[in-house]
């Protein structure tokens, strides 16, 4: 079974806010872990920085180090699980539950982007048109996530302004069986954050990216792709006036 | 060779998951599985500590060599081979007499339950077993074998 590229523990930028990613800090990535006490913490600014045991920061990497890394499903798999549990226990529905994993991806994709142009054989400038934008996030972006391209990307026949990516076996909700009473619940709502922090990081404002999960047609239990999910990228108006103007000038 | 059935049993002698495969084992209530569960888990416990004395202080130093209870139950017309995890929950496998390669479906088994239920955010451990892509991957792995 071919594992994912890592999802976290990338390049540059600063180490996400303990309030993206619901990681329980170990004792070991406080400064000084052993002398210090509760009361003194306080005194270290809330910069996010972490210092590790060999006070090297991630500044002190290689920003190509984890180019090629890979991380264990599993391991993924129970990291997502806490932080759907997390979540949950903050959030009155599922509407809202998904909406806190959508905020909880969105910085992931405003640092991705970025990075992976930065990784790209001849670093392109930011994409300034909807479609070089969409192809960066259906190839580098997935390729970088999931080790595989996505399967379809679509323009909406009735909204100009909506585009759909679709994804026959979302890694993120490979293991998870959605409960009865949970309803429509997808846990693609986190990559969907994910897809709305790279268009916004790329000045590409969306109204909203959403995460459906669509059985194949023909039997939702007997369909060949039972967990597919097409994410749903809403561009603002201004966007699509824009996309016009440089057409014209083109 | 058939699968008849799997029940599956929580630390506690709970019963969380039972299933059926194929038709030819007499159904039994709700209640008597129930209490089948409870009472197996009892008597594993039982021949646990059957286990002969020279075994044993060797089997506190290594958690491999730990005493593990009863293993099968053979009937003229069926088998019933358990599996004890790590943790303790119990895999209980209705077969037929001559059923080979148990020991490979039994791994098997745990892990779609580690990938499907373990690995499932809506599960709650010890508690009874609803996922559907367990159900799932099961039928499709007992299918490919029969």
């Amino acid at each position: 079974m071919a594992t994912p590229h890592s999802l976290h523990h990338e390049g540059p930028q600063k180490p996400p806010p303990s309030t993206t990613l619901p990681l329980r800090q170990h004792p070991q990535q406080q400064p000084q872990p052993t002398q210090q006490t509760v009361q003194a913490l306080p005194v270290q600014p809330a910069t996010g920085l972490r210092y590790p045991s060999s006070k090297k920061t991630i500044y002190d990497r290689n920003i190509n180090r984890s180019k090629t890394a890979e991380l264990s499903r599993a391991a993924f798999a129970y990291l997502f699980i806490e932080m759907i549990g997390y979540a949950q226990r903050r959030v009155k529905g599922v509407a809202d539950l998904e909406k806190r994993l959508n905020e909880a991806g969105q910085p992931l994709g405003h640092r991705l982007l970025p990075l992976l142009l930065h990784r790209l054989p001849s670093p392109p400038p930011r994409p300034t048109r909807i479609l070089p934008l969409l192809q960066f996030i259906t190839t580098t972006l997935w390729r970088h996530l999931f080790g595989r391209p996505a399967d379809t990307l679509e323009r909406s026949a009735a909204n100009a302004a909506e585009y759909m990516i679709s994804d026959n076996e979302p890694l993120v909700s490979q293991y998870i069986s959605v409960p009865r009473e949970m309803g429509n619940f997808n846990a693609g709502a986190f990559v969907a954050g994910v897809i709305e922090g790279v268009c916004v990081g790329a000045g590409f404002e969306v109204e909203g990216v959403t995460a459906h999960g669509v059985a194949e047609q023909g039997g939702g239990e007997g369909g060949m792709w039972p967990g597919k999910t097409v994410f749903l990228i809403r561009f603002c108006a201004g966007v699509l006036e824009r996309e016009e103007g440089l057409g014209k000038g083109m | 060779m058939v699968v008849f059935a799997l029940l599956i049993i929580n630390k506690a002698g709970g019963l969380i998951y039972n299933r059926e495969f194929h038709s030819g084992l007499n159904k039994l209530s709700s209640n008597d599985l129930l209490i089948l569960a409870g009472t197996f888990h009892g008597v594993h416990a039982i021949t646990r500590s059957l286990t002969p004395h020279r075994w044993l202080p060797e089997s506190e130093s290594s958690p491999a060599g730990k005493a593990t209870g009863i293993e099968v139950l053979e009937s003229s017309t069926f088998r019933m081979q358990c599996f004890q995890t790590i943790t303790g929950t119990k895999f209980l496998l209705f077969t037929e007499p001559h059923q080979p390669n148990i020991d490979a479906i039994l791994r098997r088994i745990y892990e779609l339950y580690a990938d499907y239920v373990m690995k499932n955010p809506f599960y709650t451990v010890e508690m009874p077993i609803r996922c559907e892509k367990f159900d799932r991957g099961l039928d499709g792995f007992v299918k490919a074998k029969a």
